[in-house]
């Protein structure tokens, strides 16, 4: 019954798209518990630890960072995004369909798909890094932005192809096959860091304590990279997932559970992912530059293959593949709701293509963090619009579901809401030089009083009760 | 048979965590715990298929970063 459940969610066969979910299909705290600890140890994972180590953050400000973030994450799934998704019980497509009108949910697809394409070909150049091993294919540095050999973009097109292939055969064999890795890349994880601290000459707490502060995590960010202090740490971990809490895309996820409590059920996997696995995989960035003094390479296959030999290697080719074939797929279901007619396979062909050809670029991998952040930026005034729409509705006096009430497949403040939000945001980087990261937060409040103002205008409660 | 496949499977599971944390004790070269790894990774990649998907839920699995 568990499989069915999560079948039903994460495949085509999509059941309740367009009705709430009964209560017969409802499920418990227990079954969003084992979902998120397995998900959040994906492949970007062996990315995001060595990026902190390269900008410099200092041992302190990670660890401390990475607590309170991950516990903003945490709240923000379980108090903002799970009381939406248990009241009203609707996927986030179909929520923002009755909110902000057809036309709109197109565009919000359409940018959807090409954010999945683009963090599917970072995962296809994380493998690549890993497979290439054996070819002694030469590996990207920190500041490359183009591919630097052929037999690079070789590798990388024909993973891609590969990965495009089996995401065309369907979704359920790679999911099943990552459910069954899940368990054991948790634990090379954690290995990795063990032996990481062994190579480091750790033997003790207190060495612990200074081989953290002054070789891992030193506070001096590589050449050529900016230096991040605690806020970035915080912002980081609470928003790299910005699209899934605050952005709403998790009320899919969570309108199958029988109460908003099981929005805390995502601490196993934030904290198992974006904790101890962040912190191993620095570890192994570490141990990686001491052998390697001056290095400005930055390939995960290496670095893991070095400390842990082909178990770390096959870790990495493994967490970027299950990453990168569900993100393909989903991407070719965002285009497939802008192109029904299509046939999915051509979609997937499409989109394949397209991640291939961005995972020819490193840029990808080296700028993941500004990438990652950028994606939940997109997304996220969309979520802010289903919050304000479900609590503030009524107390300031304008129709709920404004696209729906009105008979309209556009709803202008809906649209708007989206594009200023991006336009403030552009502009406090722009002008003020507000890093990507902080952009989220203050991001957030504008989008929500610019829909709460604009639908008092265009939905008026007054005037649909006159109507 | 499907016991004796977990079984496997969790001695695979063991010898991914075990070396490692025999090499932080000074108990085993790098050279052979990267080897047990192998053989660890091996017993689980052909165990665990067999039985763990009857088991656990089929998660939604990985488009989140």
């Amino acid at each position: 019954m568990a499989n069915r459940f999560f079948k039903k969610i994460v495949g085509g066969t999509n059941e309740y798209e367009r009705t709430p979910v009964p209560a017969a299909s409802l499920k418990g705290n227990k079954s969003f518990l084992g979902m998120y600890a397995g998900e959040h140890t994906a492949g970007t994972e062996f990315v995001i630890g060595p990026l902190f180590v390269a900008h410099g953050v200092a041992a302190g400000d990670l660890v401390l960072g990475l607590l309170i973030g991950n516990l903003l994450a945490v709240l923000s799934w379980a108090l903002i995004t799970a009381p939406i998704a248990t009241s009203k019980r609707m996927t986030l497509y179909y929520q923002l369909e009755r909110i902000a009108g057809k036309n709109v949910v197109r565009w919000y697809n359409l940018v959807n798909a090409l954010m999945f394409c683009f963090l599917a070909g970072s995962m296809i150049a994380v493998s690549a890094t890993a497979v290439g091993i054996p070819f002694n294919l030469e590996m990207p540095t920190l500041t490359d932005w183009l591919p630097r050999t052929p037999g690079w973009i070789v590798t990388v097109l024909l993973l891609g192809a590969v990965v495009t292939m089996v995401a065309i055969q369907g979704y359920n064999q790679v999911s099943k096959f990552a459910n069954v890795m899940s368990p054991w890349m948790i634990l090379i994880f954690f290995s990795a860091a063990i032996v990481g601290l062994s190579q480091l000459g750790v033997g003790s707490v207190e060495s612990l304590v200074s081989v953290a502060q002054e070789v891992i995590w030193n506070g001096v960010p590589l050449p050529g990279m900016s230096r991040f202090s605690i806020w970035h740490v915080i912002f980081f971990a609470w928003f790299c997932n910005m699209a899934m809490h605050i952005g709403m895309s998790d009320l899919t996820i969570l309108r199958y559970a029988k109460s908003w409590t099981s929005g805390f059920a995502v601490f196993a996997g934030v904290y198992l992912g974006h904790f101890v696995a962040w912190i191993a995989s620095g570890i192994l960035y570490a141990v990686f530059l001491q052998a390697n003094t001056g290095s400005q390479e930055f390939a995960p296959g290496p670095i893991a293959y070095q400390t842990l030999g082909i178990a770390g290697a096959v870790c990495v080719v493994v967490a970027g593949w299950t990453t990168a074939n569900p993100t393909i797929y989903r991407a070719g279901l965002a285009l497939q709701g802008i192109f029904p007619k299509v046939a999915t396979w051509k979609i997937t062909a499409i989109v394949g293509g397209i991640t291939s050809l961005a995972a020819c670029f490193p840029a990808l991998v080296m700028k993941l963090l500004d990438f990652v952040a950028l994606y939940g930026l997109l997304l996220m005034p969309m979520g802010a619009v289903i919050f304000a729409d479900f609590y503030f509705s009524k107390k300031m006096g304008f129709r709920e579901e404004g696209a729906l009430n009105s008979g309209s497949d556009f709803s202008l403040p809906a649209l708007l809401s989206w594009v200023l939000t991006l336009a403030f945001c552009l502009g406090l980087n722009y002008f003020y030089g507000i890093e990507i990261f902080f952009l989220g937060l203050p991001g957030w409040f504008v989008a929500v009083a610019i829909f709460v103002i604009l639908s008092k205008v265009k939905y008026p409660l007054a005037k649909s009760l006159a109507a | 048979m499907k016991t004796l496949l977990k079984l496997v499977s969790l001695a695979g599971l063991t010898l991914s965590i075990v070396p490692p944390v025999l090499l932080f004790l000074g108990k085993m070269e790098l050279d052979s715990m990267k080897l047990w790894m192998g053989v660890g990774m091996v017993a689980w990649l052909f165990t665990a298929p067999f039985w763990i998907n009857e088991k656990t839920e089929e998660g939604r699995s990985k488009t989140e970063v």
